[in-house]
């Protein structure tokens, strides 16, 4: 046994986060809690209605849908965007001048401002003078991603997986360059097909960062709300209404303070169940 | 009054003061009994005294929030479910 020297002076260097993290997550939070079981008509005049709005929120069907819409969007996502990061990672070349050529390349999604890729993805499938929309719709589809529920649909998804499919790839990048040679070799000397290499070498050494991947796309993808919100606005309708898009719509449109923070805490107890149970299954099979 | 904006009302100080003193008392029993006291439970999960108390805050919520779609006010019965729920978790997962 080694003797350690106990110093818990050191958590008095954790003392600025603690207090970053209570000015901008925990004060909020609780104001919002408080928010929750009130009625008010602005002035700072609160009515107590007790658990009034979430039973309101919970037999909503506007809620529902959105939900609904929310868990399809991100499901649908997680399904293209992990497996193709995942596919342009295993193609990159791990050596050589176009390796920087490459990331530079995958980061670039990264770095554009979000309503900046909503502005340019509404540009480019306008069916009349964009690009994309133009081109989709010289070949013979009627795509017109304003007016089509489906289209409006393939378009928020197609843009999403442009966006976030980078961050997929590099951290699966990362991953793939930590495997030492040794494991490639002894793959060549078994014979080894190159599935099997995937399978037995790749996958497994790339878990960890790979469920840091989908916890953070899961995460994302659940709170959009920039980019759908200046490609369709919701629309057409309320086809694209997820969930953050439908809380600001309640919050600041209607100005309905109390349903919209009971709202807000059940999207995140949700999302609290779903990153803990993602997080929970995937440790867990890394230990098998 | 300097907190007016935050709009307290007396149930939900409760309630952080209950979700408070829970961490401090994870705190307190960690000095007493360091370690966490892990194992692994029913579930086949590895858990610590930590991730049974977040297990047991978050599985109220939620079964509060089931009474109340389902039941309708008043809550005591989800009350009384999570109680039930945090002995359970506490003792065997």
């Amino acid at each position: 046994m080694i003797d350690k020297t106990t110093n818990q002076k050191a958590w008095f260097l954790v003392a600025p986060v603690v207090v970053l993290v209570a000015f901008n997550a925990l004060i909020p939070l609780m104001t919002v809690v408080n928010y929750s079981v009130q009625e008010t008509f602005g002035d700072n005049i609160f009515f107590w209605e007790g658990v009034k709005w979430f039973e309101q929120v919970l037999h909503s069907e506007r809620f529902h849908d959105s939900l609904l819409r929310q868990l399809s969007f991100t499901s649908i996502i997680l399904l293209i965007e992990v497996p193709l990061g995942v596919a342009v990672a295993l193609s990159m070349p791990k050596k050589g001048p176009w390796v920087s050529v490459c990331l530079v390349l995958m980061a670039l999604p990264l770095l554009i401002p979000w309503n900046v890729v909503g502005a340019m993805w509404n540009i480019f499938a306008l069916p009349d003078i964009g690009l994309l929309g133009r081109m989709i719709n010289g070949i013979g589809f009627d795509y017109n991603f304003t007016q089509q529920p489906t289209a409006a649909w393939f378009t928020v998804i197609l843009m999403d997986v442009w966006h976030w499919t980078s961050l997929v790839t590099l951290l699966a990048y990362a991953g793939l360059c930590s495997i030492p040679d040794a494991y490639y070799q002894a793959a060549r000397i078994d014979g080894a097909s190159s599935w099997s290499v995937f399978r037995y070498i790749q996958l497994p050494k790339m878990k960890r960062v790979l469920t840091i991947a989908i916890l953070l796309r899961f995460m994302d993808s659940f709170m959009i709300y920039t980019e759908p919100f200046v490609l369709t606005g919701g629309g057409p309708g309320n086809s694209t209404t997820f969930l953050s898009i439908d809380l600001v719509k309640i919050a600041l449109g209607q100005f309905d303070l109390g349903p919209a923070a009971a709202m807000s805490l059940i999207y995140f107890l949700i999302i609290l169940l779903l990153s803990w149970v993602f997080y929970t299954l995937m440790m867990r099979n890394e230990e098998q | 009054m300097l907190l007016s904006w935050m709009a307290w009302t007396w149930p939900t100080a409760v309630f952080f003061l209950f979700i408070v003193t829970a961490i401090t008392s994870m705190g307190v029993w960690e000095h007493y009994s360091p370690g966490g006291g892990p194992r692994r439970g029913v579930l086949g999960l590895d858990t610590t005294r930590g991730d049974r108390l977040f297990i047991s805050v978050l599985g109220s919520a939620f079964i509060h929030l089931a009474w109340l779609g389902f039941m309708g006010t008043p809550l005591w019965g989800g009350l009384i479910l999570s109680i039930i729920l945090f002995v359970v978790v506490f003792k065997w997962v």
